[in-house]
């Protein structure tokens, strides 16, 4: 097998050789570009296992690249949390390129090789966010992802462009902040390496430059992240991109964005020094649980099914960043578990979305009744499992989550964020009860059976949607080894 | 007073052209001038970061024969030269993707003003 020691550097090989053999194949087989992808994701998921086997309960695994020793070379830090991530990521991107295969030709037309070999570097950019262990190169990854992303929001509906371009200009602003942070931290530590500054932050953490620097990089992600505020671009992005897009941006794009939080908020600064002057994490979980109030509550009023899933993405990742900002192990756990659970449901829920809008030609809740329910039964089966799973009702993976992170907000001490996640479940509720009662109660007004007759999506579009769905169930019997592994990764001081 | 400002006088320069491409990206309806302001913003960061590598004395971080390399003092710092390489290029990368999609824009609604884009917009969706 592949020696550990040097595993990190392979994520990236990977990813940019799959790139290359995508362009290059797409020179005469555009039909070649989704099976590359879609293999060339699969062996970095694979790889992403066997790394999380691999340090889970190990040291982290340096890999400093060009032979330069860190502080002063970059370096690939691949430790239990950047392994999680990085599974879930490359899992979830496996299944949805896999899923594509069933809309291509309708959605990408002659474009396919461009299009594939964008999402591969999307993949490359989030890989790498997940795995740098230099703040500058962070930011260069961000904006490869940022980019690529870009593009692969603006294939979709006539407005497209128009989503791609509010995203881009809000989201350069972002990485902007962000990059202005990182320049306080040099400027006051003379490195950008994380270990390194981790060590000097104990002494510095009072002052302004410092502060400073934090405020304008949880600014910065905080926009990469949909954060409740700066939220407006994500609406917008996901209603118009097309299925693919959407299905596979939602998902994972998001929440490396928390999974720098995570880095930077915990192991960087560390739990004692993000509060030592300002009221940091208190502000991002009161405004995260704000956020989850408010998209479930936007969800509720859409008509339109993507807009309704995008908005729920606002308050989902609500969640995680509160889960974050409580700074304990229980918002922790409660945080990263969601994150699992969160990609495999919301990657559920746009995968049916995307069937539903193949099949039917709309997306607009109002029009779904019970023909839909004899028309696909097992893309609605999902969408049942996803949606349950999303409101948090036990045995599925959602509840598990939601109950750390409601652990989590008693451990904090804070009633406020309490009341948040409880009464947000009844939201979810509301707005995902609303579907399934039209689908499966709602008497359409059709006389004619041939309108219901079983036209159920290709297998190669229903096998990932049920691989998901039975993922939401196994995961929620297996929470506890899981919640278990999480919790030993918490940082302590 | 006086001594902080004229000791600062790099970093509120940058802050006044932070805030002019903030103003350039939020309030003007163009798309192209959107463009502008966000890359005036990107060159106020570029600039912070080469005002950061600046020392009295020293000379730029290019080998130089009557300058020892071991002399430190003599040469500004390369490192945030180097890294806002890097940034350049990725700000031009922004920039040339932000101008394809306004190429697609275009294409579709015929306007770059924002005002119009969203008329057409809304009277493309009943």
């Amino acid at each position: 097998m592949i020696e550990l020691s040097s595993l990190p550097a392979l994520f990236p090989i990977l990813l940019i050789s799959g790139t290359l053999l995508v362009v290059l194949t797409g020179l005469r087989y555009s039909s070649m570009a989704q099976p590359i992808a879609t293999l060339t994701a699969f062996f970095t998921a694979l790889t992403s296992l066997y790394a999380l086997l691999g340090v889970a309960n190990a040291e982290p695994v340096r890999y400093a690249f060009g032979g330069w020793a860190p502080p002063i070379g970059i370096e690939f830090v691949l430790d239990g949390v950047s392994g999680f991530f990085l599974l879930v990521i490359n899992s979830v991107a496996t299944l949805v390129l896999f899923h594509s295969a069933g809309l291509r030709n309708q959605i990408l037309g002659t474009k396919q090789t461009a299009y594939y070999a964008l999402s591969l570097l999307l993949l490359l950019g989030l890989n790498g966010m997940v795995l740098t262990g230099d703040l500058f190169n962070l930011y260069v990854f961000l904006e490869i992802s940022s980019l690529a992303s870009y593009g692969l929001i603006s294939i979709g509906s006539r407005q497209a462009p128009y989503a791609a371009f509010r995203y881009l200009i809000i989201g350069t602003v972002g990485g902007t902040f962000y990059l202005l942070g990182v320049g306080f931290l040099y400027a006051v530590t003379g490195t950008l390496n994380m270990a390194d500054i981790a060590g000097l932050i104990p002494e510095i953490s009072a002052t302004t430059p410092v502060i400073t620097a934090l405020i304008l990089i949880i600014t910065g992600v905080g926009i990469k992240a949909a954060l409740f505020p700066m939220y407006g671009w994500l609406p917008e992005a996901y209603t118009h991109a097309n299925a693919i897009s959407s299905a596979l941006i939602a998902p994972i794009g998001t929440k490396v964005a928390a999974y720098i939080l995570v880095r930077i908020g915990l192991f960087v600064f560390g739990a004692e020094n993000v509060d030592r002057v300002i009221p940091a994490s208190q502000t991002i979980a009161i405004l995260a649980g704000v956020g989850i109030l408010f998209g479930s509550l936007m969800a509720i009023s859409q008509r339109n099914l993507k807009r309704m899933l995008a908005f729920s993405s606002v308050s989902q990742i609500g969640y995680i960043v509160m889960g974050i900002a409580l700074m304990n192990p229980f918002g922790f756990a409660g945080a990263l578990f969601h994150v699992l659970n969160h990609a495999i449901m919301k990657s559920a829920l746009f995968l049916v979305s995307a069937t539903i809008e193949q099949e039917e030609g709309h997306s607009d809740l109002t029009r779904f009744d019970d023909t839909y329910r004899k028309k696909y039964p097992y893309t609605m089966a999902v969408f049942t499992i996803a949606a349950i799973s999303m409101i948090g009702l036990p045995p599925l993976a959602g509840f598990f989550s939601k109950w750390m992170l409601a652990l989590g907000t008693l451990e904090a001490g804070s009633w406020f964020l309490f009341v948040v996640i409880l009464s947000s479940s009844l939201l979810n509720a509301v707005y995902f009860f609303r579907i399934l009662e039209r689908v499966y109660l709602k008497k359409s007004g059709q006389k004619d059976p041939s309108d219901a007759r079983f036209q159920e999506s290709p297998w190669v579009m229903r096998a990932p949607a049920l691989v998901l769905a039975i993922a939401l169930m196994a995961f929620g019997f297996a929470n506890a080894p899981i919640l278990e592994m999480i919790q030993l990764w918490f940082p302590v001081q | 007073m006086m001594d902080y400002l004229v000791g600062h006088y790099a970093y509120f320069f940058t802050v006044l052209i932070m805030c002019l491409g903030l103003y350039g990206l939020m309030f003007k309806k163009n798309l192209v001038k959107k463009v502008i302001g966000l890359s005036i913003l990107q060159v106020a960061v570029i600039l912070f970061y080469v005002s950061l590598a600046s020392k009295w004395g020293a000379t730029v971080p290019v080998k130089w024969a009557e300058v020892p390399v071991t002399e430190v003092a003599a040469y500004l710092n390369p490192l945030p030269h180097t890294l806002m390489l890097t940034a350049i290029v990725v700000g031009v990368a922004t920039q040339g993707v932000a101008f394809a999609l306004m190429i697609a824009i275009w294409n579709r609604y015929k306007t770059l003003d924002e005002d119009d884009l969203l008329d057409r917009i809304s009277e493309d969706t009943p």
